[in-house]
């Protein structure tokens, strides 16, 4: 630990090896591994969970099943029970976060969401899937979210303004929002650990700092897996119902 | 700042869809519909439990009106035949207490003509004594000496004038 590494030495991409496809580099990383390793480890979890399904569930079948009804829930609560074609997307969306966000926690581990390229990809295919659809349903009709009812004339082109900017600014926060959570919380945790190598005799104060952050950045993952496809399905929600 | 290299974006996005994509297969097609399936075949099971129970329920309601109208009519029947069997006694006791009665009465009129006979027979006798009797004094007393039957016809008409008066 003496080497003064930086702490954004964690997010460095590196190649495990060189792959082109049509003229484009699509060279598997570390990034393309965890995210692997998550995605397997979700479905080992949900399959897994379901392979010996019963009636009377048992802890891990438990599990499964409470993410089940908690995604189901917000997606109903969000936007209802028309939305129920959506469900597949918001779960593994939610699970896809969840589950690369908590395997970045694993030490020496690489966290693909702390990258604004995954994040705000995500975040655009969401954007523009929803926009898409939006149009589909409502025609230009969907062009009435970005007039709210019942206000003067007068005041119409600048809220017009302000509705279109934040309309557009979605995919921004959403992905800023993840990755900003997920790279803060690892800078924090890696410069608060090369404190206690520099502090010496009373290493044990970062260490006890670390460790309670540790379960801080746990809860931050999951909460921002929930913030990410909660936003999503509020989102959505303006394609089903424009007249707000 | 290795996140804003933009010469890794292309592969990440890339790994990032191909990632979702695959994990969005096995979700949609595999997962999902399972854990659905299970939640439906839950729900269904209770309700059908549930339907069960309240079946039930109706049967045992009706088994206890059945068992309590069988004891109902046990009793019934059981009080009947204490009746009629306490009639039987009663009706028998009579017929044997009438017996016992006119068997008495026999006995009684029996005895009673026995007592009337003896009687009888007493006076009989009594009369004879008191002839004898009767000469006796009179011979002793008077010394006349009385023949048996002037001294019968005088106890005769003593007697009948004694038992005259006692009458």
């Amino acid at each position: 630990m003496a080497e003064q590494q930086s702490p954004l030495e964690q997010f460095e991409i590196k190649k495990i090896f060189d792959l082109e496809l049509a003229g484009f580099d699509i060279s598997f990383t570390n990034s393309s591994l965890w995210m692997s390793i998550a995605v397997i480890a979700c479905t080992i979890f949900v399959l897994g969970g379901m392979s010996k399904a019963s009636i009377v569930p048992g802890r891990w079948q438990s599990m499964v099943e409470m993410a089940y009804e908690f995604i189901a829930k917000m997606l109903n609560e969000a936007v209802g029970p028309e939305a129920r074609k959506f469900f597949p997307f918001v779960f593994t969306l939610f699970m896809f976060i969840l589950f690369v966000n908590i395997s970045g926690m694993i030490p020496g581990s690489f966290t693909a969401t702390s990258h604004i390229a995954v994040t705000f990809a995500l975040a655009a295919f969401v954007f523009i899937g929803i926009t898409i659809f939006g149009f589909m349903r409502n025609g230009l009709g969907y062009l009435k979210l970005f007039m709210p009812s019942g206000i003067p004339m007068a005041m119409a082109p600048f809220l017009i303004l302000i509705e279109v900017i934040s309309y557009l600014t979605r995919p921004i926060s959403l992905s800023v929002r993840l990755f900003a959570n997920m790279t803060a919380g690892h800078i924090m945790l890696k410069v608060i650990a090369s404190f206690a190598v520099m502090l010496g005799p009373v290493w044990f104060f970062p260490v006890l700092f670390n460790v309670a952050l540790t379960g801080l950045e746990f809860l931050v993952a999951v909460l921002q897996a929930y913030v990410f496809s909660m936003l999503s399905c509020i989102y959505l929600n303006d394609t089903y119902h424009v007249d707000h | 700042m290795p996140q804003i290299d933009i010469s890794t974006f292309g592969y990440q996005i890339f790994w990032l869809f191909v990632t979702f994509a695959v994990l969005y297969f096995f979700m949609a097609k595999r997962g999902l519909p399972k854990v659905a399936e299970v939640l439906e075949e839950r729900e269904e099971r209770i309700t059908s439990d549930l339907d069960q129970a309240a079946k039930l329920r109706e049967e045992g309601v009706e088994l206890e009106a059945a068992y309590e109208k069988t004891l109902a009519d046990a009793k019934a029947s059981a009080s009947q035949s204490i009746k009629e069997v306490r009639e039987t006694m009663k009706s028998s006791l009579e017929d044997r207490r009438a017996k016992a009665d006119a068997d008495i009465a026999k006995r009684i009129s029996a005895a009673e003509d026995a007592v009337a006979k003896a009687k009888a027979d007493a006076m009989v006798e009594l009369e004879s004594i008191a002839v004898e009797a009767c000469q006796a004094i009179v011979g002793k007393v008077a010394g006349v000496e009385v023949d048996a039957a002037a001294a019968k016809k005088a106890v005769k008409a003593q007697l009948t004038a004694q038992s005259g008066k006692d009458a």
